[in-house]
Formats: C-alpha cells, sequence, structure tokens
C-alpha cells in the first residue's frame, strides 16, 4: 500500500530511479568506465570534451568521465555509511532514552542537546581534522555529527509508541525489555527513521563535499565529487568541464534523495490520501 | 568666511588629487603586526609599508640603504657599525636614532615569544656610538646578519610606543614606514594612511592602503577582475593565461628566493631504517632520476616555475655550478634499484593539504611509478604535518620553503646537525663544518667555494630531493605602474603609482 | 506552565556544561602541537618553549579544563593566540556581521520557503506542488560553497552587478553593505528555504484537513481568505518554531558561504582558527553560539507553548 502511495508521486519516482541510476553506475564502475581514473597523461592536461574524452580531462591529464564514474563510489558511501553510523548509534541509544526514562533519558538528552547545540559543519570539521583528512574519516566524523539527530528521532518515536496497548500487554507478559524493543517497538517506530536516514544521506553527500572544500575528505588521486570540484574551482574559466559534471552529479544524488525522503515521508502518513 | 572657504577647497582640491587608496589583496590573513612576534610571509608585505628596516633589497639581492646608509665591518668581522640616515622620524614624532636602533634589536632579542632571537644569536650587544651611529657586537663572525637585518630583525620600533604598549604593541604598530597604522579588522582588511614625514615621501603616490585577505584565489582574482582590488599577489598559474589576454591587467613575475621539495626521514627517527627510501643512497637516486623536472614544472605548475636541484635558484650567484641538475634517467633509476635489491620499493609522501602540494605529489607519484616506486600520497593537514616532521614520523614529506635573502638561510636550518627544520635528520660533521665556516667566511668567492662542497655533499645523500623555484606570481590593474619584482616576494610601496 | 519553564531552564545547565567538555576535549585533542603550528616558519624552540608556557599546553587536560572554566564564568573567553586578542573582543565585533548575515538569509528563506510550502500545500500533487518543491529543494542539493563561487564568477565577475568579496559595514555606506551581503545571504538562504518549505508545507496540509479550516470552508468565504487569513495563522506557529531548530544549520551552513565571500564573522574565524589550532577562538564561539542556539530554543519552546491553546491548560 506504501508502495502504491509512493508510485503515485512523480518527484519520488524520479527520485527512487535516479538513486537507482547512481548505484548501478557505482557498482558497475570498473565496467562502465572508459579509462582508469587514475591515470594521469601529460600531453592530455585539461583538454575540452572531445570524442575521446567524453567529459574532459583534468588538470592532470585523468578523464574527467571515469573520474565521475567512480566517484559516485565515493560519494554515495559517504551518505550511506555515514548515516549508518549515525542510526547504529543513535538507535538504540535513542530506545534506551525513550524507553527508560527518567535519568538515563535526563543525561543522553542533555548530552544530545549538547551535541546539537555545536553547529554541525564545526563539529565536522573538528573531528575529521582530529582523525586526520581521509573519506573514512569523513564519514566517521558525519556519521558522529549527524547521530543526535537520530537519537532525539527515536527517543521521541519510542515514548509515543510505549504507551500503546500493546506494548502495554506485552511488558504485562513479562517480556525482558529487550524483546519488547525489537518486537513490539522497533517495526512501529520504523517508518519516520527510515524517512529521516533518505533525507540525511543526502545531507551526508553535501558534508563530505563541505568539508573536501577544506582539504578533509576523500584525498586525491581517488576521486570523489567532493573533491573534484574542490580542485576545479581553480579552473573554473579555463577547464569548466571539470566542475559541470561532478557538480551536476552531486546535485542530481541529492535532489534524488531529499526527493525520495519527501516521497516516503508523505507515503508512510496516514493522514494522507 | 569667503577666504577661508576658498582655502578649505583648495586643500581638499589639493589633497584630493593626491587622495588615491591603494587596494591590495593578500593571500592570508597576517598574525599581528609586531615585528619581533611577527610569523608569517604575509606580515612582511604589510610591513614593508608600515615599518621602514635597516637595509632592504633590490631585484638582483643587493643590499639597499634605508634607515641604515653605510655599513663597515671591523678587522676582525666581529663588529658591525652601522651609519644612520639622519632626520628620520617614528610615525608617533619620536627621533630614530641609534638609542632606537639598540632599544629594536634588543627588543627583538630578548622579548619573551620573540621569533627573531634565533636570526639575531650571535649578536652579542648593541653599543650606542653616536647618535647616528650604532655598533653591534657579535660573538663570532656572521656573514648573513645584514641580509638578516633586510627582515623584520632589521624593522625600528619606536621606544616610546613599544614600551607603552609592550606585548600589544602589535594591535597598534608605530614604525618609521611610509605608511602608519590606521585600523584593522580581524581577517577583513588592514587600513594604513600616508606618513607625511617620511624621509622619502617623494616616492610615496598614495593616500592609503587597504590590505584585504582573501584565501581563495578564485575569489581574489575575481575581485581583481571586478575592479574592487587594484593589486593581488600570488595569483595562481593556471589563471595566468586567461589574464594575460585581458589588456586592462598586467602581470609581473620572478622566481622566489625559496624553493619546493621533499624531505626525505634519512635519520630523524627509526622510520628511516625500516623504508628503503631513507636506509639506501641508491633509492634516494633512482627517486630523483625518475622524476621529470621540466615536466613537473609545466603540468603542476603550469610553467610558472623554475628547475632546481640545490637550495637557491640556478640564476643565483651561489648556486654550484659544479652539481648541475641531472636529466631524467628511468633505466638508470631501475638499474640502481636493481641494484639495490628493491625493484619495487613503497613510500608515503605526507602532503599537506593545499591544491599545489597535492597536485605537485600526483604528479610525482605517476612519474615514480614508471621506475618501479610505488608512491603512497598522504594527505595531512599542515598544522599536524609540521607535529609528525618534528617528531620524524614520516618517510617522505612535500615542504616548501619561503626563503631568505642569503642562502644560509635556507641551508643551516636544514642540514646542520639537530637544527630546527632538519627534518630529515641529516647530521654529517664534515658539512657542519662547512656550514659553520661558510656563514663565518664574509668574502662572497671563498663562500662560493665552500657551497660547491656543500652542494656536492647534499646532492649525493639526498636529505632533501629539491625540484623547482616558483615564480612570485603579481598581477595589478595596468595603470599601476613602478613595481619593483624583488624576489623575496613583498610589494614594495615606494615607486607605486596609478596612472 | 511555570514548572514547564523551570524545568527547561534548570537543563540549561548540563548541556552547557556538556557543551564545554565536549568542544573542550575535541580542540585539545586535534594532533598537532599549537605551540609549533603558531610558532611560524622558523620553529624557534624558544618562541615555542614560550607559547606552551604562556597557553599552559604542558598542563594535564584536566587542568587545562579548570583554568578555561574558571576564565568563562568570569566571562574571559581567553585570548586568541595568533591575534593576540581576547576572544570576547573578537567574538563582539564579529557577531553583528554574522547575525546581519543570518538575518538576511532568513529573510530570503522565509520569502523562498513559506511560498513554496504553502503553494505546495494547496496545489498537492499537481506539478506546481512538484515545482515548488524542486525550487526549494535545489537549495539543499548544491553544496553551499559551489554555489556561491558560481554566483561571484556570474554576478561580479561577467555581470559587474555586485561586489565578488569582502565587506562593509552597514554604518560605513549602507548600499555598498547591502550590495556585498546580498549574494551570501541568498546562498545561506536557500538550503534553510527547503527546511522551511517542508515544515510549512506539512503544517499547511495539516491545518487545511482541521475542522476549523472546514468550518471556515463551510461558512463560504473564498479559497484565498481560507489559505491566507486562516489556515497559514495556524500553519505558522509551528514553522516558527521549528524554524528555530533550523538557525544551528544555519549557522553551520556560514561556516563555508563566510569562507568563500570573505565575509568577517564567526563562521569564518572559527574555521580558520581550527586549522591554526586557536584552541580558546574555537572553544569561545562554539560555547557562545550553543549558548545562543539553545536560549532561542527555550524561547521557541516557550512562545509555543504560549501561542498554542491547548498545551496550556
Amino acid at each position: 500500500m506504501v508502495a502504491r502511495k509512493l508510485l503515485r508521486r512523480g518527484g519520488a519516482v524520479f527520485g527512487f530511479a535516479t538513486v537507482v541510476f547512481f548505484v548501478l553506475l557505482a557498482l558497475l564502475a570498473p565496467v562502465l568506465s572508459p579509462y582508469d581514473p587514475l591515470t594521469t597523461s601529460w600531453s592530455a592536461v585539461r583538454l575540452a570534451p572531445s570524442a575521446q574524452h567524453w567529459f574532459g580531462t583534468d588538470e592532470i591529464g585523468r578523464d574527467v568521465l571515469s573520474r565521475v564514474i567512480w566517484g559516485a563510489r565515493a560519494s554515495l558511501l559517504a551518505g550511506v555509511v555515514s548515516v549508518s553510523i549515525a542510526l547504529t548509534l543513535g538507535l538504540p541509544v535513542g530506545m534506551l532514552a525513550g524507553y527508560f526514562g527518567r535519568w538515563p533519558d535526563a543525561l543522553i538528552s542533555r548530552l544530545t542537546d549538547a551535541m546539537l547545540a555545536c553547529p554541525f559543519l564545526i563539529l565536522a570539521i573538528a573531528l575529521a581534522a582530529f582523525l586526520g583528512p581521509s573519506l573514512s574519516n569523513a564519514m566517521i566524523a558525519i556519521g558522529i555529527s549527524a547521530t543526535p539527530i537520530f537519537v532525539r528521532l527515536t527517543r521521541g518515536q519510542v515514548m509515543a509508541v510505549k504507551v500503546e496497548d500493546y506494548v502495554e500487554a506485552a511488558r504485562a507478559l513479562g517480556n525482558p525489555p529487550w524483546r519488547i524493543a525489537l518486537r513490539h517497538i522497533l517495526p512501529n517506530i520504523v517508518a519516520p527513521l527510515i524517512v529521516q536516514a533518505t533525507l540525511a544521506v543526502a545531507a551526508a553527500i553535501i558534508a563530505e563535499a563541505s568539508l573536501s572544500f577544506l582539504g578533509l575528505g576523500q584525498q586525491p588521486p581517488a576521486p570523489s565529487w567532493g573533491s573534484m570540484l574542490n580542485t576545479a574551482k581553480n579552473y573554473i574559466g579555463q577547464a569548466p568541464w571539470m566542475s559541470v559534471w561532478p557538480g551536476l552529479s552531486i546535485f542530481l544524488l541529492v535532489l534524488s534523495f531529499n526527493l525520495l525522503g519527501d516521497g516516503l515521508r508523505d507515503a508512510l502518513d496516514p493522514r494522507q490520501a | 568666511m569667503n577666504y577661508r572657504l576658498c582655502l578649505s577647497l583648495l586643500l581638499v582640491f589639493v589633497s584630493g588629487v593626491n587622495a588615491q587608496t591603494l587596494r591590495i589583496g593578500l593571500a592570508e590573513d597576517p598574525d599581528a603586526l609586531d615585528p619581533t612576534l611577527a610569523r608569517t610571509f604575509v606580515g612582511r608585505i604589510v610591513f614593508s609599508a608600515l615599518c621602514d628596516k635597516l637595509f632592504d633589497l633590490d631585484e638582483k639581492l643587493n643590499l639597499v640603504p634605508q634607515l641604515a646608509t653605510s655599513y663597515a665591518w671591523s678587522a676582525d668581522n666581529k663588529a658591525l657599525t652601522l651609519k644612520l640616515r639622519p632626520g628620520v622620524v617614528f610615525h608617533d614624532g619620536e627621533k630614530m636614532d641609534a638609542a632606537a636602533v639598540k632599544y629594536s634589536l634588543e627588543r627583538h632579542k630578548n622579548m619573551a615569544g620573540s621569533s627573531r632571537r634565533g636570526e639575531l644569536a650571535p649578536v652579542a650587544s648593541v653599543d650606542v656610538v653616536d647618535p647616528l651611529t650604532v655598533r653591534l657586537n657579535l660573538s663570532a663572525p656572521f656573514a648573513p646578519l645584514l641580509a638578516v637585518l633586510t627582515d623584520r630583525a632589521g624593522m625600528i620600533v619606536s621606544p616610546k610606543a613599544a614600551q607603552a604598549e609592550g606585548e600589544k604593541f602589535g594591535a597598534k604598530p608605530v614604525c618609521a614606514g611610509p605608511f602608519k597604522f590606521v585600523e584593522r579588522v580581524a581577517q577583513d582588511r588592514i587600513v594604513l594612511e600616508r606618513f607625511p614625514e617620511y624621509w622619502d615621501k617623494g616616492s610615496i603616490h598614495f593616500e592609503r592602503i587597504v590590505y584585504l585577505p582573501i584565501v581563495d584565489a578564485t575569489v581574489r582574482l575575481a575581485n581583481l577582475r571586478s575592479g574592487q582590488l587594484d593589486f593581488i599577489e600570488r595569483l595562481a598559474g593556471s589563471d595566468v593565461a586567461a589574464l594575460q589576454a585581458d589588456a586592462r591587467f598586467r602581470i609581473d613575475r620572478i622566481v622566489e628566493i625559496g624553493y619546493q621539495g621533499i624531505t626525505i626521514n634519512l635519520g630523524k627517527s627509526d622510520l628511516a631504517q625500516k623504508n628503503p627510501l631513507g636506509r639506501d643512497a641508491r633509492v634516494r637516486e633512482a627517486f630523483e632520476l625518475s622524476l621529470d623536472r621540466d615536466a613537473l614544472v609545466r603540468v603542476a605548475m603550469d610553467g610558472e616555475a623554475v628547475p632546481g636541484n640545490q637550495w637557491v635558484a640556478p640564476s643565483n650567484r651561489y648556486y654550484a655550478k659544479n652539481v648541475p641538475i641531472p636529466k631524467r634517467d628511468v633505466a638508470k633509476a631501475k638499474a640502481l634499484l636493481a641494484a639495490a635489491g628493491v625493484p619495487n620499493p613503497s613510500f608515503t609522501i605526507m602532503t599537506p593539504t593545499t591544491s599545489d602540494a597535492q597536485r605537485i605529489s600526483q604528479v610525482v607519484q605517476a612519474m615514480a611509478k614508471e621506475a618501479g616506486f610505488d608512491v603512497k600520497i598522504q594527505s595531512t593537514e599542515f598544522s599536524t604535518s609540521l607535529n609528525l616532521a618534528d617528531k620524524g614520523e614520516f618517510e617522505a614529506y612535500m615542504l616548501a620553503w619561503s626563503g631568505r635573502a642569503d642562502p644560509d638561510g635556507n641551508l643551516h636550518i636544514f642540514h646542520a646537525c639537530k637544527q630546527a627544520l632538519n627534518y630529515a635528520g641529516y647530521c654529517k660533521p664534515e658539512v657542519d663544518d662547512l656550514i659553520n665556516r661558510s656563514r663565518s667566511t664574509l668574502d662572497p668567492a671563498q663562500r662560493a667555494k665552500l657551497f660547491e662542497q656543500i652542494a656536492a655533499h647534499v646532492a649525493r645523500d639526498r636529505p632533501v630531493v629539491y625540484l623547482f623555484h616558483r615564480n612570485w606570481l603579481w598581477a595589478h590593474a595596468a595603470k599601476l605602474t613602478g613595481l619593483r619584482a624583488v624576489p623575496d616576494g613583498l610589494v614594495r610601496v615606494q615607486g607605486l603609482k596609478m596612472n | 506552565m511555570l514548572r514547564f519553564l523551570l524545568r527547561r531552564l534548570a537543563a540549561l545547565v548540563p548541556t552547557l556544561f556538556f557543551v564545554s567538555i565536549l568542544i573542550f576535549g575535541l580542540q585539545q585533542l586535534l594532533p598537532g602541537d599549537p605551540a609549533v603550528a603558531l610558532a611560524g616558519e622558523e620553529r624557534d624552540p624558544a618562541a615555542i618553549a614560550y607559547l606552551r608556557a604562556k597557553f599552559h599546553l604542558d598542563e594535564p587536560l584536566a587542568v587545562r579544563y579548570g583554568y578555561w572554566l574558571g576564565g568563562v564564568l568570569r566571562g574571559d573567553l581567553g585570548e586568541s593566540v595568533r591575534m593576540q586578542r581576547p576572544v570576547t573582543e573578537l567574538i563582539l565585533e564579529k557577531l553583528p556581521v554574522t547575525v546581519q548575515l543570518a538575518s538576511m538569509a532568513i529573510l530570503i528563506a522565509l520569502l523562498i520557503g513559506v511560498a513554496a510550502g504553502v503553494l505546495s500545500a494547496v496545489k498537492q500533487g499537481t506539478a506546481w506542488d512538484y515545482a515548488a518543491n524542486v525550487l526549494a529543494l535545489w537549495g539543499l542539493s548544491t553544496p553551499n560553497f559551489w554555489l556561491g563561487i558560481l554566483l561571484i564568477l556570474l554576478f561580479a565577475v561577467q555581470l559587474g552587478w555586485l561586489p565578488a568579496s569582502g565587506y562593509v559595514s552597514p554604518f560605513e555606506d549602507l548600499q555598498a553593505n547591502l550590495a556585498a551581503m546580498i549574494l551570501p545571504a541568498f546562498v545561506l538562504g536557500n538550503a534553510f528555504a527547503a527546511v522551511l518549505m517542508r515544515h510549512t508545507r506539512s503544517a499547511m496540509l495539516q491545518v487545511l484537513s482541521s475542522d476549523y479550516v472546514r468550518t471556515a470552508r463551510a461558512k463560504g468565504l473564498d479559497e484565498r481568505t481560507v489559505v491566507l487569513k486562516h489556515a497559514l495563522r495556524n500553519a505558522l506557529t509551528p514553522v516558527i518554531t521549528l524554524g528555530a531548530l533550523g538557525f544551528g544549520d544555519l549557522l553551520g551552513g556560514t561556516v563555508l558561504t563566510e569562507t568563500v565571500f570573505t565575509i568577517p564573522g564567526f563562521g569564518k574565524l572559527v574555521v580558520d582558527a581550527v586549522f591554526n589550532r586557536d584552541y580558546s577562538v574555537v572553544q569561545g564561539v562554539v560555547l557562545f553560539t550553543a549558548t545562543v542556539y539553545i536560549t532561542l530554543n527555550l524561547f521557541a519552546d516557550f512562545a509555543y507553548f504560549l501561542v498554542n491553546p491547548r498545551l496550556r491548560g
């Protein structure tokens, strides 16, 4: 039923299709990419798009199309892994806070508030600087910075659900808390979490690009759209193709995740037709 | 009433003719504007308008009198007597005399937190001989001293203001330069105003200078092109071609006194022994032979650099001609590696996250690969990289040096045993001896001979593989004339005029 | 009601305490010796030793935290090592700049976001809905540093309509100030517009299907009055309070926008300070921003409470 509602929203369909497209692109990179993304060539520096290089070449002679295709991996990973980290950390903590209440809740809530009070990007920059500039560290930094959002969301949802009859019944039957959490509560709160996760992936991809702009994300020579943009900004006048394609890709992918998330939210909202 | 109105209108007109503001775009925000404490390169650019020094440099790196008019070494070269320029006043009206020079030099040497202490280490004491003569007494002869006095260590501050402000002097500096300090908004602008009593006021054609730090090179250039800036420093090499086509602007360039090189850990820590690059001189030689410096300059720097293999550029008078730049020879490199028993050595280059360093490392990586090297690039934030280098936790380090006027400034602190910037951990007693002799001899011919010997050692041992010397690139409105391209990269305001 | 307010106020203290520990810990754990980083190119050992002593860098972490916290409670946020000026002074100097940027951005975001949200809700499911969605979303989907550079190239270099970067105080020259701030405010506001659009849309949808609106329609009022006078007013309250939460994201967005457009505000101050290992600045600014954010949240909660009669009882 959810799927049917989803399919009716044009934006969500477009979003989903585009996401699938990029995922396939990332998975099939070795097959689809015309050149090795790391191969440099002194004679082919900053060439305009042509038959041999559909998207042109970059500042040290690498094929831009290949780097865009392989870069999809880095960007998708940045998005998905960061959010997975945030979920893995945030979900259990949020459930703890929401279910047990009182002092665990107070402690966790204050910690979460503290993290949310610090501007996200600054937290991510400080963490990434602390861990060292690399894609994996950027993902960890973004993941940790995004955790409080999921803690808060989960907590709210758990608190709303735990007073429901079926949960009360389960408790009365003597079920241990962990089973109640897994069997009864979790399935009923998963919907808004999925929506938030989808939207968070979009934000995480942008965050990786932002960290790359500051020199803290995926490091060259490995391709990632964010670091490609960071390098390309020095050559906007002379070689606009270096920036157009990664920029467009980021835009499309992030837009798609946003549309998909919005569509999911509407589809999962019982109040809407 | 009418008379006053006329007069004031006339004054306005007259000052209006001269009421020009020069807007200069800097690549970074300077730190404290105190010559004793200052640590950044861009700070020196501001100082060249704010604080005059004992001597200045010309385009050929010759000494030019500024606050001092002449110098004389004593017979044993352990005392330097300076004659000062008469009639010079500080921005607060105080006289610049030998007492002020003594005060400033002692401040540079003794103030807590001073960054000039090492530069003036050989100066044991300063004597006032008469109001316009000062004598520096050295503990040992020191050839680079005059060059040191052309930088911040030679800047003379007003004793009255320095005593009043103490550590906070940098917030309201008072010196003897052509412009005086007006205001500073951190990370936004530094405003200087013409000092009417400057001793060389004829050469000053601007009423105000505003320095605007704009870190992003693209945005800095955009400001120049849109007319908000008259002058920018450190134009990106890739922007040169496009700007040259625009008749409204001019580009000036000169080879720097610094260099870009790869420092190799060959004794700083036990990582040196663990890696074939640090352990075996043949592997280092093979690495250097795998590099094509001309192609490197062309691809990574858009041609805006000059290949080099020593701590001074080939055009420098102290360049050792007996150690020419080696040509690329991949076959020989492979042979050396085979002889050393490591056909595919692997090592990591610690690379700061600046776009230049990243680009150069990537090209080096690709070139070395053809000889069998597996070079990994470890991107490290600059502050962290300094720390790691200090501890010797690296195998190779992509590091540039902004350079000093005297070749000793590019040599001693790097290659003498246990010196602050000797990240390679290079320590050879005979090289130390040669370096120390090159510092204590004042005869240029003798120094050149010593440098030749040092160069031979360094070229063989390779604590640093010097790659090239970058061009300083300045871009400005074509109407701005009078820029002197001095290899230290600073912007001298004397003679600058907007037509 | 009073109990609610007091409880929230009481929560403020431990939260701020955790913020202080969080940001202090993060800063001090950053690799790289700040004394070395700040000692300049020559790395003079005497200068390094002096810096280490001056900023207590050799003492254990807990002791340093004690020094810092003690200072904070007295109103002294420490000193910037790089610029040799008190952090409090730097904050006061840059506060008006960032406040102006954020305010202009919020204004732009309100204009774009609320309008798009209303349109999207009223014409739900149609092409208008979709278009309004994409319009508001494009701000969230483009890295703002990227958008900034593109806009600079278009409006400053190509067209010459606006300055490429920099900042002029509004007291000095209001026109120049607005010209310099309009692009960065737009870039910043774009992203926030999407957030506001979403909130407006869901709030409007909720209100439009409520009894209140059904009554208004039944009374025979025309659609436009229903939407604008009745629905929107009710929808705006959660929007405004939820928007306050987004303010935190906005502050984070100033980091990159100010860096690209060279606006001397908080964002740029903090980023430079992280890279220069200027601890006191980062700690001071983040603590200040966090306090503002938490206080704003408190007011938002309070306002929401006041405005919504159902919760007051």
